[in-house]
């Protein structure tokens, strides 16, 4: 990620400290992670200490501080997902991107996430692939969805 | 400013607006023990081991006595047998982290910890905030801070502050109510410069 855009983003909220987290997450949204110059060059326009931004940043689940792929895939495995079949949802994914959850596979294609329940449990076993629901999905369904992926 | 009057452990104490419960102990005389307290330092209220007993209109509360300003005919007990109770809960789950720090041995004498009564987790830190605190208020040099949250929350030193600011100044290591900040800070001394002739001990 460029200087140039993270200054766009910095200019944007006029340099408030207090605009913090909404700088950050268009630079996570922008960028899929939070490189450790991208936090500095922050620290320093936002007159933010570092050991505050990390703070923040380590909080929150929405940042993430290591490399993640360019499409985000969250799998539901929670009671409703699971009895549906999510676990064999997760195995073919897990075989198709060769990742597991919580990896990001070499080429930065996908990042792999379970999470516990989405809150449509009727839409169940569900894959959401860079915010984007997918209902009832089947193994033979995980591999159609993924392929729309580049 | 108008005279607070209170009553702590059934004395008389005159306080001043704005003071808290710990403050007006203190000026009388009164001990209430503290984990993170800094009179240089904002209160924070991590530790909860100054937790007493208020009893305004009738109820009684447990508040943490560091935070808690003064309020007009304020009751206050710093040692009942509920308030023991919960400082021997908190010293024991502390305990749990740091089984060998003497702040917390002494305590722990004073009010019947067990030290083993829950399994160790041995963090060496108990989340005092003292040195991300004076290092931030006092030297406002932000060299150390927390990540991440609830049980997985922990102090880091920033490499490239701590490199340039702590070698001249460690302040913060006797703050520390445990050994956990040295711990930390040779842990990033080491990642920061690997060295195999690096010996923490023989500097000064």
């Amino acid at each position: 990620m460029d200087n140039d855009k993270i200054g766009q983003i910095i200019d944007k909220h006029q340099g408030k400290a207090s605009s913090l987290i909404q700088v950050l997450l268009e630079i996570q949204s922008e960028n899929h992670w939070l490189p450790k110059e991208a936090l500095e060059r922050v620290s320093e326009k936002l007159q933010v200490p570092l050991t505050r931004i990390l703070h923040i940043a380590t909080f929150y689940k929405a940042f993430s501080l290591v490399p993640k792929g360019r499409h985000e895939i969250h799998i539901c495995v929670g009671t409703a997902c699971h009895v549906r079949g999510a676990t064999r949802v997760l195995e073919t994914v897990q075989d198709l991107t060769g990742i597991k959850p919580g990896e990001t596979d070499s080429d930065s294609k996908f990042s792999l996430e379970t999470v516990n329940c989405l809150g449509c449990c009727a839409l169940g076993p569900e894959i959401v692939v860079d915010g984007k629901h997918h209902g009832r999905i089947t193994p033979a369904k995980a591999e159609d969805v993924l392929k729309k992926y580049e | 400013m108008s005279d607070i009057l209170l009553q702590i452990d059934g004395r008389e104490v005159k306080a001043k607006e704005g003071m808290t419960i710990l403050e007006a102990a203190l000026s009388s005389g009164i001990f209430i023990p503290t984990l993170c307290h800094h009179e240089k330092l904002e209160p924070y209220g991590a530790c909860r081991i100054c937790t007493v007993e208020i009893e305004s209109r009738g109820r009684t509360r447990f508040v943490a006595a560091c935070l808690y300003p003064v309020e007009e005919n304020l009751v206050v007990r710093t040692r009942s047998e509920k308030v023991d109770r919960i400082r021997k809960m908190i010293l024991e789950l502390l305990l749990a982290h740091a089984p060998d720090a003497p702040a917390l041995q002494d305590l722990a004498q004073e009010y019947g910890a067990d030290k083993d009564r829950f399994e160790k987790e041995s963090s060496f830190c108990i989340l005092c905030g003292l040195c991300v605190r004076y290092c931030a208020e006092v030297k406002k040099k932000n060299a150390i801070g927390f990540v991440d949250r609830g049980a997985r929350r922990e102090i880091n030193f920033i490499p490239e502050i701590a490199s340039k600011e702590c070698w001249n100044c460690k302040e913060c290591f006797s703050l520390c109510p445990t050994e956990a900040l040295q711990a930390a800070y040779f842990l990033t001394e080491a990642l920061a410069f690997p060295s195999p002739s690096f010996e923490p001990a023989s500097e000064e």
